[in-house]
């Protein structure tokens, strides 16, 4: 691991204010410790905001949850409240990592991990996300868990998250601290940036910008649910994971709310999905018409050709369980 | 720096660099939690910090001045062993021993998180009590590897103290 500054900030704006050129800030530390120890991540300087007053989940009046940027996954997923009206983030947190990580790892910190992708944690190997013009190993490589949607020639790496899935679903905002003191609030469908010919530039967030709370409207009405397929029954990152909000009303699909993992280089939504469900009866014919509009663009790369029907066959599983149809 | 270890008192002036692990072990000699993959992928490090199991590799030691971190040295000792040490013995949940401390360091945190009724992975209905079957037991340690693959005894071991404390606070109720 290369050396660093350290610095513990007893504030926010002492956080961002820090947080110069090459800082990162640091809570839980699980991602990005293991990153530098590897020294793909080489800080030089690390602001420590662990201690932070970042840790609680509050009600608004408006009937939003607003979630502290710390606040440890394992806390996020047993809160009564988060069970009682976000069981879809739940089930998301509970299907990632293990519970000695999600003791340590934050909201924040769960929401910009960095891809697992096989290339990214090799320095012996090009890797445009890595090293920017190096090129990309996994095109033509070994590429089992890389991406099937929102790829480009210079990357096809996944986010490899759970609990951004979920988020994605429900429409989070993120709120933020800049380096000039402005708080910002960012939907959670504009954070993210798809790889294009900058992979290493993940998110719009701006250097010395600190998330300090993420926000979870009402939840949608239906039925939540979050299923991921991975390669062992615990402990393992997505091959492909739904996030489903769906509701039923009158013998017809009234709302639709799904987000995807493990298929694309974010937490992945595509309104053309949900439009295919909406106003329509449960049923094979609109669950394979969603299916074939989630993936009408998706691309094997060889190795990871099984995500397509898998994500086809997941998705429809999910929407049979939500809808209650057997069909 | 100065680190509260079991109750006692240390002062220690690491790298700036050095894991809660490494002080551990290489700066205090307390080499009873071990170092397996040192990426957060076996668990052997595990230890408790502010009641709470949590990997020591991934985590710099310098951030955990003000907390109070328990290690497999503070459980129990050989005069005295903690309930699940005991449990680990008698129903022979190890071979090698190397991942046997962080196994036992993360059950008392799984315990605990059971008791407040954490949900897990395989928890069918949230936010209703936990019942500790073995698929739970083994979802919730599934932090932990075991090359030896002693795990249906360390199965056994814990859910025969799962058991007994559930027992014990029933007789307290009664």
């Amino acid at each position: 691991m290369r050396s660093f500054d350290y610095a513990r900030a007893d504030s926010p704006e002492a956080a961002v204010h820090d947080a110069g050129d090459g800082a990162k800030f640091i809570a839980g530390g699980t991602n990005l410790l293991d990153l530098m120890k590897l020294q793909i991540e080489t800080p030089a300087k690390l602001v420590d905001i662990s201690r932070l007053d970042l840790g609680a989940i509050e009600e608004m009046e408006d009937g939003s949850l607003r979630i502290g940027a710390l606040v440890p996954n394992s806390d996020l997923a047993a809160d009564a409240r988060v069970i009682a009206r976000y069981p879809v983030l739940s089930r998301a947190l509970l299907a990632g990592a293990s519970g000695q990580l999600r003791n340590k790892a934050t909201t924040a910190g769960n929401l910009l991990q960095r891809t697992r992708c096989y290339y990214f944690y090799d320095p012996a190997v090009p890797c445009n996300k890595r090293a920017p013009g190096s090129g990309c190993s996994a095109i033509g490589g070994f590429n089992r868990i890389h991406a099937v949607l929102g790829v480009s020639e210079q990357c096809i790496a996944t986010h490899p998250g759970d609990m951004p899935v979920a988020m994605r679903a429900l429409d989070a905002t993120i709120i933020t601290l800049k380096r000039d003191g402005d708080a910002r609030r960012i939907g959670i469908d504009e954070l993210y940036r798809l790889p294009g010919d900058t992979p290493e530039i993940e998110t719009i967030l701006e250097p010395g910008e600190l998330i300090t709370h993420v926000e979870l409207p009402p939840a949608p009405k239906g039925v939540q649910a979050y299923r991921k397929v991975r390669d062992r029954a615990s402990y393992a990152f997505a091959l492909v994971s739904v996030a489903a909000i769906v509701a039923v009303e009158g013998g017809t699909i009234s709302s639709a709310h799904l987000a995807f993992g493990g298929l694309a280089p974010l937490p992945w939504r595509d309104p053309a999905v949900e439009a295919a469900l909406v106003g329509r009866p449960p049923s094979t014919a609109a669950f394979e018409a969603a299916a074939a509009a989630l993936l009408a663009e998706a691309k094997g790369q060889g190795a990871n050709d099984f995500k397509i029907p898998l994500a086809r066959r997941t998705l429809i599983a999910v929407l049979r369980d939500v809808t209650g149809d057997a069909a | 720096m100065q680190f509260t270890i079991n109750g006692q008192h240390y002062e220690a002036e690491p790298d700036i660099r050095c894991s809660l692990l490494d002080l551990l072990r290489e700066h205090l000699g307390l080499t009873g939690s071990k170092k397996g993959c040192d990426h957060g992928q076996c668990g052997a490090c595990t230890v408790l910090v502010n009641g709470r199991r949590i990997n020591a590799c991934l985590t710099l030691a310098v951030m955990h001045q003000d907390d109070e971190v328990v290690t497999i040295e503070g459980l129990g000792s050989p005069e005295a062993l903690h309930p699940l040490q005991a449990a680990f013995v008698r129903h022979d949940g190890f071979q090698c021993g190397y991942c046997t401390p962080g196994q036992i360091c993360s059950a008392v945190g799984m315990l605990d998180e059971a008791a407040k009724g954490w949900p897990s992975h395989v928890t069918e209905r949230l936010g209703e009590g936990i019942a500790l079957t073995d698929a739970e037991i083994s979802e919730r340690m599934s932090g932990n590897l075991c090359r030896c693959s002693a795990y249906p005894n360390i199965v056994d071991a814990i859910r025969e103290v799962a058991e007994g404390e559930a027992q014990g606070k029933q007789a307290a109720a009664a």
